[in-house]
């Protein structure tokens, strides 16, 4: 079984490729990069790229995909189809599932789930706490061996700095990462937007930046104590960012994410009380996207991650406060990324390492996120000049929640390869490879 | 009058031109005379139905509200629905579909989450009043106020407003701040720096400034606001005890010696006697707090007509006017001299 991806441009940040090339796939992995006119074997399928851009497939280090337990929300099959459909060839599933992911049966069945849908790979990652509860540590040896990629209590952080210590001596035994959601809830609890002008003149409660910087300073003096892994989940401040930038400099194993609707989106989007609007962490002021600005242009940042949380329409009908927190986000992020592109902020380049590049290296995915020999036949093709509208009602997702929707964009993934087959097509390709056609022809 | 309120609801003061506000005020001068009369009942909302939506208590509010229905005419029909029946079943947006089946002309709803009437505002076809949601609005209680200080200072441009207690929780504030510097006041505010942010300040775009010490804000004031500090605050660790807030931020006879000579006290009630405001200034000659009520029936039944009465004829416009030849006009008119165009 041999595809070659013909006659697009490969950006492939692992190996400084970026150049007009034809990519080989066989039997599910990456046999080799051609170079243009190079002959290809004669029995391979040939998919037309001309005018595209082929990466390594796109990694999402932070989805929920509700399976087991919240299946009215979303499934695996349907948050795998929304993830394809957005680009991503690999998604890591939060353990926040009921049960929550802290046994290995757990963890089972969600990479059992995964491989039957046969769509995007779904990597789980285990409970930090027995039950996220935040006392006792989850079995994680046990866990990692069944097949998780991280630890994480995402949706709430770990509540002690002496619980967060243990957990990354530990998790450092079996060389896994462990991932917090940055906030410490003395200073958070009850809020529901962040914490500054717009909180006050909507009456609602709020959660300042400095809950997310404290529990960030924490963590980055904690992963000097213990040289352990650390990655920072969706920062979303600037004091957040400071002390990523500081343990960088300080050689520390610590990495973070940062999730599309912070650079989007400020607090002033909660002004009619929109419960899409209603994030954990919360958008923040223009002064903190100005940071993530900065930090996605000079490394600080090294992943784009979704933080896809689907929710029921009757949930997010409820009064703001009641609302729960979160949004889908798989299918308007690449869309999300390219406006920093188009804008100016980060080169194509970049964008491929903030989604596949540094993602596997910050979960240890082996094989994936680079186009090198062996490595698995998982590829994003890029259109950075598709102008397309995000329409809610034909999203794969389960749920509903975007404030994404009727939003045009420029730039899109119109096909999604996972191990050499083609899981994903952009409705109106052919449309796309012909004008790509035209546009190649009248620039000779 | 050259404007008009054109709009369907009555979400908050933030939304309101200055002009609008002007006109819910003038229109509430015209209705004051109506509570004044033997008979105090006009037919300008006749076969008309205002549903008083209450999830969360309140006596005076609820009432006033109901008088002002009554006053005008229209079918008043109280629901109270305690929070715990709520988060049992039914959720705002059924009960908002129930009702909203039962065709009112006018939903005044009171909830304490900010931004449940905009919810309700966005699902029903009936016009909203908004009679306080959380810490956000509280637009009546401010106009109410604003109509109390342009009957005793005979404008409100130019003043000085001390707004003093729990700033941060408190829907009054935010209502009164928008309010007052819409129209032209300097509003300070002062209280213990828990329930005052420094980024308060940025309210608005001028016109407020934020004060540490009450002392400072009273200072040269021409009417102080005391706000009504909730017990359970203390609890939430906002202040050590009742008693050291009584001491450094309760209103004492003293404050007022800073304030301007004829300085109005005022407070939205139910007063905490000895603990925002002692008694001598609650019961004194400078408290306005009995005529902030009187005024809130004028200013709610301006608010439901404007609201409730739907596409009115000429007739039922002329119908709402005093009948007799004394009253309000000349008192209106008294007042609005004094307010600059």
């Amino acid at each position: 079984m041999k595809l070659l991806i013909a006659n697009g441009y490969v950006i492939d940040p692992s190996q400084g490729l970026n150049a007009g090339m034809d990519l080989l796939i066989e039997d599910g992995r990456v046999a080799r990069v051609l170079d243009r006119g190079e002959p290809a074997p004669k029995d391979a399928e040939v998919f037309d790229a001309t005018g595209l851009m082929v990466a390594p497939g796109f990694i999402d280090l932070h989805v929920h995909l509700r399976e087991p337990g919240q299946e009215y929300k979303e499934t695996i099959a349907t948050g795998a189809a929304a993830a394809v459909a957005g680009g991503w060839t690999s998604i890591c599933a939060m353990p926040n599932t009921d049960p929550v992911n802290d046994s290995p049966a757990v963890t089972r069945f969600i990479l059992e789930q995964g491989e039957r849908v046969g769509l995007a790979k779904v990597f789980p990652i285990g409970a930090l706490t027995k039950g996220s509860g935040g006392k006792e540590l989850s079995e994680m040896g046990e866990l990692k061996d069944a097949g998780i990629v991280a630890v994480s209590d995402d949706g709430r952080s770990v509540p002690t700095a002496g619980m967060m210590r243990r957990a990354m001596e530990y998790a450092r035994g079996f060389d896994l990462a462990v991932v917090d959601h940055c906030q410490d809830h003395s200073l958070s609890a009850g809020g529901v937007m962040h914490e500054g002008r717009w909180s006050l003149i909507l009456g609602l409660r709020g959660i300042p930046a400095a809950a997310e910087e404290v529990d960030a300073n924490r963590d980055c003096a904690l992963a000097r104590l213990t040289s352990a892994r650390v990655h920072l989940a969706h920062v979303s401040t600037r004091g957040a960012l400071e002390a990523i930038r500081r343990a960088k400099e300080l050689g520390l194993r610590a990495t973070c994410e940062v999730a599309p609707h912070h650079w989007a989106l400020t607090d002033e989007a909660v002004a009619d009380y929109d419960t899409n609007m209603k994030l954990n962490p919360p958008l923040r002021s223009r002064d903190h996207v100005g940071a993530l600005l900065e930090g996605l242009r000079d490394g600080t940042i090294d992943a784009i991650a979704t933080d896809h949380a689907p929710h029921h329409a009757d949930e997010k009908g409820l009064e703001f406060d009641q609302s729960p927190f979160g949004i889908t986000g798989l299918e308007t992020a690449v869309g999300l990324a390219f406006d920093l592109v188009h804008q100016g902020v980060i080169s194509l380049e970049r964008l491929v390492e903030l989604c596949a590049t540094n993602p596997a290296r910050i979960f240890s995915l082996e094989e994936r996120g680079t186009l090198r020999k062996n490595s698995w036949g998982d590829i994003t093709i890029l259109d950075p000049d598709h102008q397309w509208t995000f329409d809610v009602s034909k999203s794969k997702s389960k749920s509903r929640n975007t404030p994404f929707d009727g939003r045009s964009f420029k730039g899109a993934a119109v096909a999604t390869i996972v191990a050499g087959r083609v899981v994903y097509l952009h409705p109106d390709f052919a449309r796309i490879t012909a004008s790509k056609h035209s546009q190649f022809a009248a620039g000779r | 009058m050259s404007t008009t309120f054109n709009r369907k609801h009555l979400l908050g003061i933030r939304d309101l031109s200055a002009e609008e506000i002007t006109y819910l005020l003038d229109t509430a001068e015209t209705f004051r005379d109506v509570s004044r009369r033997e008979i105090k009942k006009v037919p300008a909302l006749r076969g008309r139905t205002v549903i008083n939506l209450f999830f969360e208590a309140s006596t005076r509010t609820r009432t006033s509200f109901e008088i002002a229905a009554k006053r005008l005419s229209a079918d008043a029909v109280n629901i109270n629905v305690s929070m715990s029946s709520v988060s049992k079943g039914e959720t705002l947006l059924d009960t908002a579909r129930n009702l909203e089946a039962m065709a009112p002309d006018c939903i005044v709803v009171r909830h304490s989450m900010a931004g449940a009437p905009h919810h309700l505002a966005r699902m029903c076809n009936a016009p909203i009043v908004n009679a306080g949601d959380g810490s956000h609005e509280h637009p009546t209680q401010a106009l109410l106020d604003g109509l109390t200080i342009r009957e005793y200072k005979g404008r409100i441009d130019g003043l000085n407003i001390a707004i003093i207690g729990d700033i941060l929780h408190s829907r009054v504030a935010r209502s009164n701040i928008h309010l007052l510097t819409k129209l032209g006041a300097t509003v300070r505010v002062a209280g213990p720096g828990t329930l005052v942010p420094a980024e308060f300040a940025e309210l608005v775009e001028h016109g407020l400034r934020v004060e540490q010490r009450i002392e400072d804000a009273i200072e040269g004031a021409d009417v102080v606001m005391i706000l009504r500090i909730q017990r359970e605050r203390q609890n939430a660790a906002f202040f050590p005890s009742m008693r050291e807030y009584s001491v450094h931020y309760g209103l004492h006879p003293s404050h007022l010696e800073r304030a301007s000579r004829d300085v109005i006290v005022m407070h939205p009630g139910p007063i905490n006697r000895g603990i925002e405001i002692s008694s001598e200034i609650a019961d004194g000659s400078r408290s306005l707090i009995l005529d902030q009520v009187t005024n809130g029936i004028a200013v709610r039944m301006a608010v439901l007509y404007l609201l409730a009465r739907g596409n009115h004829s000429a007739h039922e416009e002329a119908s709402v006017k005093p009948a007799g030849p004394a009253g309000p006009v000349g008192n209106a008119k008294r007042v609005r001299k004094g307010i600059r165009a």
